[in-house]
C-alpha cells in the first residue's frame, strides 16, 4: 500500500483514465466512497493538545492513530483522544504522519524512545537517513551496555558449580576468592623473575682471573638453570591446571593465551631434550630467544596490555594499509636513489635491495648517516624521500589511536560501572527488601486486625486499614490468594534461613516445643518421605504436639541471576517484588517437590497461620515460609511448608 | 486584491507572476526547482476557472503541498509518487507521458493550478472533454493523430505497470496485439493514424468505454 501518498490517490486514479480507452474489458465497479468530511481530531496527550485532520492520521492505517485502536482511547466528554504518554517524544511521531518521515530527536533517550514507537505501532526502520545512523548508533550502545551487565552476572557463583567450574572461574576471575588471588599474584611474580633471569643472564659479571669477562648465565650456569627450571615447573603446572579447568579443551587450546604459554614454555623442554648435540646447539640457542615470549603472559595480568592487543586486531586493516604504502615508497626511492648513486665512485648504494635501508632509515627520519648519497641528484631524491616519509607514517596512525582511545574509554566505562554496580544494587536491594517486607508486615497488621476484630475495638482496626493503599492493599490479596491456593506462606530472608540452620542441627527426635500446634499425621503423597519426630522448623511457635514431619525432597530452585536485579526497571516501581521472586526470571526451576498438606490437615487450622489466632499469639514475623530463593532443604511442617517460590 | 477566505490554508496566497523567479541571478538552466516557491492564485481564481469546490480544492491543496511543499511537481517527484502506487511494476514510463499531459505549458514542472485544471477536465468534465483529454495523452507529440509507434508505447508503458508476476504471464507480443486490436477498432479510415474523430466516434459507440468514463466521477 501506497503509505504516505495517500493524499495523491485521487491523482492516481484519475490518471487511470488513460486507460479506459484502450480497454477491451468492462471496468470493475469503484468502491462507494462514504463521504466522510474531514475532521480534526484532537489529541491530547498528557495535557498537550495536538490537533490534526483525520486524513492525516489515515495515511498510516497500520499504526495505532491510524487504525481503530485509537477508539480505546477516546474520552466522550472532552471528545479528544487521551494519550497518558510523553508529550515531547510524541511530537516526533506526530510529525511523522504529517511529512512521512520519522526522525529521530537526539536528546531523546533511546529507549525512551523506542517504548513510544513500539506503543504508536511504528517500526523503527522507517526512521528517516537523516536520524537511522544515529539511531542505530546509540542503539548498539545501549544493547553493549547491557550485554556488559549481563555479563557481570556471570561472575555470581552458581551454587552448584563443580570443582572443575570453580576452578576456572578462579582462573579468569581472580578476584572471586583468595586462592585465586594467591594464585595470580604468584605466577605473576615467577614471570617477572623469569624475565628478569633471561635478561641479567646475558650481562657481563666481574671477570676472573684466567677469564674475560663472562655473561653472568655462563658464570652461574648452574643458579640459572635452577631458576629457570623453577619458573618453568610453574607455568608448567599452570598450563596443566588451566587445561584441566577449561570448559572446552579444545578452544582453550587454540586462544592466543595459551598459544603463548606453551611457546614460552617450549623452548625449555626441547633444550632439554637436545642437550649436548653440536649440531644443533646453534638451533638450540636460536630456540632460547623464543624464552621472551614469557613476557607476553603479562597480559592476563594487565588489562591495558590487552587492550592495546585488541586494538592492533581490530585496526588491521590500517595497520595492513600502513605497510603496504611504506613498502611502495620505499621501493620507489630505494630505486630511485639507486640510480641516482650508480655514477658515484665508491657508493654504498650497490644494489636496489641495498638502498631499502636507506630509504627506511630515512623515511622514519632516523637518519644513521651509514649510507649517504653523495651526487646531487641522489641528495634531491633523498630530501624528497625525507619528507614524504613523514607523511606516509603521519597519516594512518591517527586512525589507530583514535581505536584504542575508544575501546579503552569503553574498558574504563565498563569498570566504572562495574563499581558502582555494587553500590546500585546494594540499595536497590534495600528498597526492594523494604516493600517486601510491607506484605509480612501487613500480615501482622491484618492479623492484628482480627485479633481487635475479636475484640472488637474498632477504631484501631481503622487506623490500621487506613495506612495502606487501595493498590497495596490489593496487590496484597493477591498474594495472600496466592498463599491459599498453594497452602504455603511467605516469610522474610532472616526467618527462612534461621529454620534452614535449626533444620540443620536438629536432627535428634524429640518433643520438641517448636513444633507448631497444628501437626497431624499426614499421609503422604508425591512421595515424601515421612521422618518420625523431625522437628519443625518453626522453633517460635508453640507447639502442643508433635506430629511427623514430612521431609521435603532438596529443592533445587536455580536462579540465572540474582532475584529481580535485572528486571526491568519499572519492576522497582510496582510493589512486585514478591511476585518477581517467584516468578524467578531466567531461573531454572529444577526438582521442587513440594509436599502439601492434605486437607483433613488443613481444615482444622482453616486460613492456615490467619486461622484461629488465639490458638497462638500474635505471630512474629516468623512464618518459615521463604522468599528467597536459595537451595536448601527444609524440613515441612504439616501446615505449613515452608518453600517460597514456586 | 479580494476577500481573503475565511478557511485556513489558502488564505494567504497571492496572485504571482509566473514568469518571476525568486532565485532571481540562477543563469544556469538547470535551476533547482524544489528551492523555487511557486504560490497558486488565489482560492476564488481557481474555484471559478475548475469545476471544484472550495473545500474540495482546500483538501487536494493540502495534499498536494505536503507532497510537494515547494509548490510545484518536477518530473521525478511525479514519478516517485506515482511508482508507489504500482510497486510491482515499473510505472516510470507511464508517468512520463502523464507529466507530458499535466504539463500543459510545457515547462518541466507541474504546478497546482495545471494539477488542479486538468483534474477538472478528467472528474468533472464531460465525456468529451475526457475523451479529449485521453486524446491529448496518447498524442505524444501533440500534432493530432496518433500513430502506431505512439500507440505502442503507451501500450508498452501501460503493460510495463504490471511488472513481472502477472497471471497468465504476458506474452511479449501482448502489446502489439493489443495496439492491433485498438486500431482495428479505431482506424475507420485505415490510414495508419487515428484522428481525434475517430477517436471520439469510435468510444462514443463503445458502451464499456463510456461506462468506465463515469466512473473516477466522485473520486475526491
Amino acid at each position: 500500500m501506497a503509505t504516505g501518498v495517500a493524499a495523491w490517490l485521487p491523482f492516481a486514479r484519475a490518471a487511470a483514465i488513460g486507460w479506459m480507452p484502450v480497454a477491451n474489458c468492462p471496468m470493475p465497479v469503484a468502491p462507494r466512497d462514504s463521504k466522510r468530511q474531514d475532521e480534526l481530531i484532537i489529541l491530547n496527550v498528557s495535557g498537550r493538545r495536538f490537533q490534526t485532520w483525520r486524513t492525516t492520521l489515515d495515511r498510516y492505517p497500520d499504526t495505532l492513530l491510524g487504525s481503530s485502536e485509537k477508539d480505546f482511547f477516546y474520552n466522550e466528554e472532552s471528545k479528544e483522544y487521551f494519550f497518558d504518554r510523553d508529550p515531547d517524544a510524541f511530537r516526533s511521531i506526530l510529525n511523522f504522519y504529517r511529512t512521512g518521515k520519522l526522525h529521530y530527536p537526539r536528546h531523546e533517550c533511546i529507549s525512551a524512545y523506542d517504548e513510544e514507537l513500539t506503543f504508536f505501532g511504528i517500526i523503527p526502520e522507517i526512521i528517516g537517513d537523516c536520524c537511522y545512523e544515529e539511531y542505530k548508533d546509540r542503539k548498539r550502545e545501549n544493547l553493549e551496555r547491557l550485554q556488559d551487565d549481563q555479563e557481570e552476572n556471570k561472575d555470581q557463583k552458581l551454587p552448584n558449580m563443580n570443582f572443575r567450574e570453580t576452578m576456572w572461574r578462579a582462573f579468569e576471575n581472580p578476584h572471586t576468592s583468595t586462592m585465586a588471588l594467591v594464585f595470580y599474584y604468584v605466577t605473576g611474580f615467577f614471570i617477572a623473575i623469569s624475565v628478569i633471569t633471561n635478561v641479567v643472564e646475558t650481562v657481563p659479571c666481574g671477570s676472573t682471573a684466567n677469564q674475560k669477562d663472562m655473561p653472568c648465565g655462563e658464570r652461574y650456569t648452574v643458579a640459572f638453570f635452577c631458576m629457570d627450571t623453577a619458573c618453568v615447573m610453574i607455568f608448567t603446572v599452570e598450563y596443566l591446571m588451566r587445561l584441566f579447568a577449561a570448559p572446552s579443551r579444545y578452544r582453550f587450546m587454540r586462544s592466543v593465551m595459551s598459544i603463548i604459554d606453551v611457546v614460552a614454555i617450549l623452548p625449555y623442554y626441547i633444550g632439554l631434550v637436545m642437550t649436548n648435540n653440536e649440531d644443533v646447539s646453534g638451533a638450540f640457542v636460536t630456540l632460547r630467544v623464543f624464552r621472551v615470549f614469557r613476557i607476553f603472559k603479562f597480559s592476563r595480568h594487565s588489562q591495558g596490555l590487552r587492550i592495546l592487543g585488541y586494538t592492533l586486531k581490530s585496526c588491521a586493516s590500517e595497520l595492513g594499509f600502513l605497510l603496504f604504502s611504506l613498502t611502495m615508497a620505499i621501493i620507489i626511492f630505494a630505486t630511485v636513489m639507486f640510480y641516482a648513486e650508480k655514477g658515484s665512485s665508491s657508493t654504498k648504494f650497490t644494489s636496489i635491495p641495498a638502498s631499502f635501508w636507506y630509504t627506511i632509515v630515512t623515511m622514519t627520519t632516523l637518519g644513521y648517516g651509514d649510507m649517504v648519497p653523495k651526487t646531487i641528484a641522489g641528495k634531491i631524491f633523498g630530501s624528497i624521500c625525507s619528507l614524504s616519509g613523514v607523511l606516509v607514517i603521519a597519516l594512518p596512525v591517527p586512525v589507530i589511536v583514535s581505536n584504542f582511545s575508544r575501546i579503552y574509554h569503553q574498558n574504563q566505562r565498563a569498570d566504572k560501572r562495574r563499581a558502582q554496580k555494587k553500590a546500585r544494587l546494594a540499595r536497590i536491594r534495600i528498597s526492594k527488601s523494604g516493600s517486601a517486607n510491607t506484605f509480612i508486615q501487613c500480615k501482622h497488621n491484618g492479623l492484628l486486625n482480627e485479633l481487635l476484630e475479636l475484640t472488637d475495638t474498632e477504631e484501631d482496626e481503622q487506623k490500621l486499614a487506613k495506612s495502606i493503599s487501595l493498590l497495596e492493599s490489593q496487590h496484597h490479596h493477591l498474594l495472600h490468594c496466592l498463599e491459599k491456593t498453594t497452602a504455603h506462606e511467605f516469610v522474610d530472608e532472616q526467618m527462612y534461613e534461621q529454620n534452614c540452620l535449626e533444620t540443620a542441627l536438629q536432627t535428634f527426635p524429640s518433643r520438641s516445643p517448636s513444633i507448631s500446634s497444628h501437626d497431624s499425621s499426614v499421609g503422604t503423597c508425591c512421595g515424601r518421605r515421612v521422618k518420625q519426630n523431625t522437628p519443625l522448623p518453626n522453633a517460635s511457635l508453640p507447639s502442643t504436639q508433635q506430629g511427623p514431619l514430612q521431609e521435603l525432597s532438596a529443592i533445587h530452585i536455580q536462579c540465572g541471576d540474582p532475584p529481580s536485579h535485572t528486571t526491568s526497571r519499572s519492576n522497582l516501581n510496582l510493589k512486585t517484588d514478591n511476585s518477581s521472586r517467584i516468578n524467578c526470571k531466567g531461573g531454572r526451576i529444577t526438582t521442587a517437590i513440594i509436599s502439601l498438606p492434605t486437607p483433613p490437615a488443613l481444615t482444622p487450622d482453616g486460613d492456615g497461620l490467619h486461622g484461629p489466632p488465639q490458638r497462638r499469639p500474635p505471630p512474629p514475623p516468623s512464618h518459615p515460609a521463604t522468599p528467597s530463593i536459595q537451595t536448601t532443604t527444609s524440613s515441612a511442617g504439616t501446615n505449613i511448608i515452608k518453600v517460597s517460590a514456586l | 486584491m479580494k476577500p481573503r477566505s475565511q478557511d485556513q490554508s489558502l488564505s494567504d496566497s497571492r496572485e504571482l507572476d509566473r514568469s518571476y523567479d525568486p532565485l532571481t541571478g540562477s543563469l544556469d538552466g538547470d535551476a533547482e526547482l524544489s528551492t523555487v516557491c511557486y504560490r497558486p492564485e488565489g482560492l476564488d481564481r481557481l474555484v471559478q476557472h475548475t469545476k471544484f469546490t472550495k473545500k474540495e480544492l482546500q483538501v487536494l491543496y493540502r495534499g498536494f503541498k505536503n507532497e510537494c511543499p515547494s509548490g510545484v511537481v518536477n518530473e521525478e517527484t511525479f514519478k516517485s509518487i506515482y511508482s508507489k502506487f504500482f510497486p510491482q511494476g515499473d510505472s516510470s514510463m507511464y508517468a512520463h507521458f502523464l507529466f507530458e499531459a499535466f504539463d500543459t505549458n510545457n515547462n518541466g514542472s507541474v504546478s497546482f493550478e495545471d494539477f488542479v485544471i486538468s483534474l477538472s477536465i478528467i472528474l468533472r468534465g464531460s465525456v468529451t472533454d475526457k475523451l479529449n483529454w485521453a486524446f491529448n495523452l496518447y498524442d505524444l507529440n501533440k500534432d493530432g493523430c496518433i500513430t502506431r509507434e505512439e500507440m505502442t508505447d503507451i501500450m508498452h508503458s501501460i503493460y510495463d505497470m504490471m511488472g513481472k508476476y502477472t497471471y497468465p504471464n504476458i506474452k511479449d507480443s501482448a502489446p502489439r496485439d493489443h495496439v492491433d486490436n485498438f486500431f482495428q477498432k479505431m482506424d475507420r479510415n485505415n490510414d495508419g493514424v487515428v484522428t481525434i474523430e475517430e477517436f471520439l466516434e469510435t468510444c462514443q459507440k463503445d458502451e464499456n468505454i463510456m461506462q468506465s468514463m463515469h466512473m473516477f466521477d466522485n473520486v475526491i
